[in-house]
């Protein structure tokens, strides 16, 4: 199917300029590597309760999920960066006037991110371990599948949103306005049921707080309930949604 | 029928609660192995008219086969036939990414046309010679000099080895040793190749030196088509310069022989300024000979005569008020206008 091909094509391409400069791969792992090694001992000494563990207060098992949602944030709202650059060096526009599917000309991109996400998000866990995180290897997978699917939405409309603003200056306020309240939202560093009733009550607009209920229910255990059902609802919803609005302006006959 | 052909070609841009015309019904044929150039100052609708046809613009009206598919129904067609470099100043740049190979470019690029890969290494390894990039495939594109840069950017634009190759600006910004290799190699795609070129430029020699044929845009409309001396011919005419000896006698001869060609059929038109006397002619090669012997007859002796053909820029300034090198009317421009 000339699609997937030329996805995949757009997909190489991406990879070796990625690899080419893999500085950048590693220090948007630093990031969440600090917060493991600096913030998570904070955690241990609040008591296990509020952490959501049952008896075992394991303060990994909650923190490693909210990082790893950090880390998918970050890393696939800030990738629309890169393309205002491809689109400076024409380099957007020569590909428009090939024959090649102006859809892969994203696809390929969220593929190569999603990868590399996936990659750090491994690494991560893995760091995890060695400071005492132990959780099931079903769930460690189940909280892949979720990084995946807040990646491919998320990195879909930056790309579009990148395209559309044309001009870093722009664009990275923009998107820090977006992404710093919802992570505050999301419960991620700190249980946001230590809160007062109102900001658990905004809390529920943040659509990452539901993905990351879920993330830690299947870190402790536990797959099957309605954590774990509202989550995979948000998420897949949103990947759906981002997707086809990302779509959209790739596939504008103007761009 | 043309390997392009446009029938009232439009495009409105609307922004906030202005709605801009920039394109206001270009009609355009361009024959099989033409190359073609599209003049216009900034603004004309040149860039605009240029992305319509290569399918990164959706006209608001108009209709248009370019290279045998139908611009509005089959753009995909369009795109698989044609290779285009986009301009390499200003807002983009001309399309290759600093951090790849050369080679990779190249590679990437024949497999976006969907070369099978044996047939894209072929072709890279064909234009790596043909343009003059011998030595640099495994150079970074951003150690490229500008000249080099540009030839890998017109080598992506051949790697399917299109029928029709759209060129915007080529040379910008290159050196004028650069520059004139450019033209070559351009020449030679049509007369090796048989390529279709169809290039919009603001350097009038470029249009002189390269062009079969020009088209002249202003204000969204072709002002003017036609080979560069025809329309040089047609719209300023030459100009003879000549001073007349002073007068031996006190009868002013100055009048006399303005008189004397003025009614000459050749002369268009005639004016004088600190004793020398300005003729429009048709042909002036032709004409010269017989306004010798006109001045020469009435015995009116002649210091000197120059003979001048009107430039590309000259014709510009008559059709459009502006000079192409400038983005604003330039003094030169006034001058013209209070002159005609």
């Amino acid at each position: 199917m000339t699609f997937l091909r030329d996805t995949l094509l757009v997909f190489r391409r991406q990879e070796r300029l990625a690899l080419r400069q893999p500085a950048w791969v590693i220090i948007g792992l630093t990031q969440p590597i600090l917060y493991l090694a600096l913030f998570g001992p904070l955690l241990k000494g609040l008591p296990t309760a509020s952490l959501g563990a049952g008896t075992h207060g394991d303060a990994y098992r909650f923190f490693v999920p909210g990082l790893l949602i950090q880390l998918g944030l970050f890393g696939s709202t800030f990738v629309g960066f890169a393309i205002i650059s491809d689109w400076r060096a024409g380099v957007i526009e020569r590909f428009r006037v090939t024959p090649v599917s102006r859809l892969a000309i994203m696809a390929g991109r969220v593929l190569r991110d999603v990868v590399t996400l996936v990659v750090q998000a491994a690494v991560l866990v893995l760091v995890g371990v060695a400071f005492g995180l132990r959780a099931p290897v079903a769930a460690v997978f189940i909280g892949f599948g979720f990084i995946v699917l807040i990646a491919v939405g998320l990195a879909s409309v930056s790309y579009a949103t990148g395209l559309l603003v044309k001009s870093e200056d722009a664009f990275a306020p923009m998107i820090n306005t977006v992404v710093v309240p919802l992570l505050l939202l999301s419960g991620i560093l700190l249980p946001l049921t230590l809160g007062p009733g109102w900001l658990q009550g905004i809390a529920r607009i943040s659509p990452f707080r539901y993905i990351i209920d879920a993330m830690r229910q299947a870190y402790l255990g536990h797959y099957f309930n309605t954590f774990m059902v509202e989550g995979l609802a948000v998420a897949v919803g949103m990947a759906i949604v981002f997707l086809w609005l990302g779509s959209r302006v790739f596939l504008r006959e103007n761009a | 029928m043309g390997i392009i052909e446009a029938r009232g070609l439009a495009r409105t841009f609307r922004s906030r609660k202005r709605t801009v015309e920039a394109v206001r019904g270009v009609d355009l044929t361009v024959g099989n192995g033409e190359i073609v150039g599209f003049l216009g100052p900034n603004g004309a609708g040149k860039t605009t008219t240029l992305r319509m046809l290569t399918t990164l613009l959706h006209p608001t009206a108009g209709m248009a086969t370019v290279a045998g598919a139908d611009l509005l129904r089959d753009p995909v067609g369009v795109r698989r036939r044609i290779g285009y470099v986009p301009q390499a100043i200003g807002q983009t740049m001309g399309g290759t990414d600093p951090s790849c190979l050369v080679i990779e470019e190249l590679l990437d690029q024949a497999a976006l046309y969907h070369l099978p890969p044996a047939d894209g290494a072929r072709r890279a390894e064909t234009l790596i010679g043909q343009l003059e990039l011998s030595g640099l495939e495994r150079r970074l594109v951003k150690t490229l000099s500008g000249g080099q840069r540009r030839r890998l950017e017109i080598a992506l634009g051949l790697v399917h080895t299109p029928a029709l190759l759209f060129l915007d600006e080529p040379t910008t910004g290159l050196d004028p040793q650069s520059r004139s290799n450019l033209w070559e190699h351009i020449g030679a795609l049509r007369s090796e190749l048989g390529t279709t070129v169809f290039l919009t430029t603001h350097y009038l020699e470029e249009a002189d030196v390269l062009c079969d044929r020009v088209f002249v845009i202003d204000h969204g409309v072709i002002a003017a088509e036609g080979t560069p001396d025809e329309l040089k011919r047609r719209i300023s005419g030459d100009v003879v310069m000549l001073r007349v000896a002073e007068p031996t006698s006190h009868h002013g001869t100055g009048p006399d022989a303005r008189k004397l060609l003025a009614d000459q059929p050749v002369v268009r038109e005639v004016s004088s300024a600190d004793g020398t006397l300005r003729l429009t002619v048709e042909h002036g090669d032709q004409a010269l000979p017989s306004l010798l012997r006109v001045l020469d007859a009435a015995g009116i002796t002649l210091e000197s005569i120059n003979l001048s053909r009107p430039t590309l820029d000259d014709v510009f300034l008559t059709l459009t008020g502006r000079s192409l090198r400038d983005d604003s009317p330039a003094p030169a421009a006034e001058g013209a206008e209070r002159a005609s």
